[in-house]
């Protein structure tokens, strides 16, 4: 199990969940678009960055490319 | 900069570029394979290599864990130099891998088509919601709709399906004619054959629908949560009817990632890479193998990657008896593409308000005029943001008729600081 926050809430995950599975499970939308839409994955294997968030402070980061793990701070809706 | 050096340096580790390492190992030469997923397996064995029994995928476990091939993992290839060098980004900083011949194994995309709601949360790609449960992501009991196009969307559907999820129906634009068609012709393909049988039989119960598509897709207004319910209008031979979903899993077959192979010079014909007997393209010590050469499938993938590492490793011999198996496994990829090219109607999914560019958020009607790729992203953004054009490329290469738009590194966005 890996514990990590999101937007400031604990969410607990198995081994080898990617950030953006996690984030599915939180509930918050992932990032706003330039006309202010909530959007969420799409291709979930890195090509459209439709799933970047801020993790550990480092914005931009694709959560469909990196595993959870224990401490993680995500902050996403940017 | 980190700066390294190998004998044969490998870009991708799904089946094909696992089948090249595996075959170059034997060589005695350094093997260094990279990718930019955190886990080897690309896209078919994604996450679920050391769970795979087949006898392929151990084979390549062994040849991995014996050290015989150095796997460098979230490591995202971005840029080329002249003297046979990539740089890739990593979570520790940039490295540069120099090295006397490549092997180019960056696999496939799906292909998105906008239609009126594909941008809000929820509607997924079909492999693309695939992937995130393969990473972790729980579909107990959800309803989906799958939809699109494509032998993958029987796959992700069995999967799902396997998962706990309720597929409430498989929607393919494809014509019932020409799956039947291609479903008699994998006769010819024992192996396809018991594959496809098996798929059909565990599906039963998902209606599986040719000659259907997506029309549009409403969803609730999205505010703090995501969406949670969604209404989703398939047609299908002129009726229409409203489904009630948790999500939507749409892709229309798949697309090869020219981005790498397009950097380096490599010749494309007809969408894919052109390569010869040994899998060497028109750059000098450059070969490129998998669904990069044209989308075939996983078999296609590592009798390919095998001919390529074995030709990049001065095996050629060894690769004699391959290349018809590489052919017939070819044969198969055409037929997809006759089966699963586009319908025409599907053009027509598009409204003047429908978002084309996700990044920038660019609309049909800011676009529709636009004689050409490049005179569109100067005046509008499209295609101009960090997916740089991948997913709406291909759309509107479909929609618009627009020619690709060229390569420039970094081929992904990348900080500042490492380039
Ligand atoms: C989302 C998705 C799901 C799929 N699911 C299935 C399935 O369930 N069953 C099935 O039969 N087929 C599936 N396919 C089809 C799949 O393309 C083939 O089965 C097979 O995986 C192709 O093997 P490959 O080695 O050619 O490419 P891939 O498996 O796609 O491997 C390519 C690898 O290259 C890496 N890569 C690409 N660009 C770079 C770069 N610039 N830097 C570093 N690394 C890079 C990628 O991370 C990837 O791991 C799927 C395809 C997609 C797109
Ligand atoms: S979901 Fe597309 S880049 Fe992560």
């Amino acid at each position: 199990m890996h514990k990590i926050k999101v937007n400031g809430r604990e969410v607990r995950v198995g081994e080898g969940t990617t950030l953006a599975a996690a984030i599915l499970a939180s509930g918050d939308p992932f990032r706003t678009s330039v006309r202010g839409e909530a959007r969420a994955p799409l291709c979930g294997i890195g090509i459209c960055f439709e799933c970047r968030v801020t993790v550990n402070g480092q914005p931009h980061v694709r959560s469909c490319t990196v595993l959870a793990e224990d401490g993680m701070e995500i902050v996403t809706g940017e | 900069m980190n700066k390294t050096s190998t004998d044969i340096l490998i870009v991708g580790a799904g089946p094909a570029g696992l089948a090249a390492a595996a075959a170059a190992a034997n060589s005695g030469g350094t093997v260094t394979l990279i990718d930019e997923n955190p886990r080897a397996g690309g896209q078919i064995w994604r996450a679920e290599l050391g769970k795979i029994r087949s006898p392929a995928a151990s084979k390549f476990l062994r040849a991995l864990t014996q050290g015989r091939v150095d796997l460098i993992n979230s490591a995202t290839v971005f840029a080329f130099s002249g003297d046979n060098t990539l740089t890739a980004q990593t979570p520790g900083g940039s490295i540069s891998i120099s090295c006397g011949k490549m092997i180019l194994a960056a696999g496939a995309r799906e292909r998105f088509l906008p239609f009126p709601g594909w941008t809000l949360p929820g509607v997924f790609g079909a492999g693309g919601l695939q992937a995130l449960v393969k990473g972790g992501l729980s579909i107990e009991n959800k309803r989906i709709v799958v939809a699109g196009s494509g032998p993958l969307l029987l796959a992700v559907a069995d999967y799902l399906k396997t998962h706990g999820a309720t597929v409430l129906v498989i929607a393919e634009q494809a014509s019932a004619a020409k799956i039947r068609r291609f479903a008699r012709g994998l006769w010819r393909q024992p192996e396809k054959m018991v594959q496809a049988a098996a798929l059909r039989a565990r599906l039963i119960g998902i209606p599986y629908k040719p000659d259907t598509w997506i029309t549009r897709c409403r969803g609730p207004r999205v505010s703090k949560r995501l969406a949670r319910e969604l209404e989703v209008t398939i047609k299908s031979r002129g009726s229409s009817r409203v489904i009630e979903c948790d999500y939507v899993a749409c892709g229309f077959h798949l697309v090869p990632n020219l981005e790498l192979p397009m950097l380096l010079g490599c010749q494309i014909r007809d969408g894919s890479v052109s390569v010869g007997d040994h899998q060497q393209t028109s750059v000098r010590d450059v070969y490129c193998a998998g669904e990069l050469t044209g989308i075939a499938g996983i078999e296609s993938s590592l009798i390919e990657g095998e001919i390529a590492g074995l030709a990049a490793s001065g095996q050629t011999e060894k690769a004699k008896t391959l290349i018809k198996k590489r052919d017939a496994a070819t044969g198969f990829g055409r037929a997809l593409d006759h089966t699963f090219a586009l319908r025409p109607e599907l053009k027509h999914l598009v409204e003047d308000d429908t978002l084309i560019c996700r990044c920038e958020d660019v609309s049909y009607a800011q676009v529709k005029d636009f004689a050409t790729f490049r005179e569109a992203k100067l005046q509008t953004r499209c295609g101009m943001g960090p997916c740089q054009g991948r997913v709406c490329g291909p759309a509107v290469e479909y929609l618009l008729g627009w020619e690709p738009a060229s390569v420039r590194p970094p081929i992904f966005p990348v900080k500042m600081k490492y380039l």
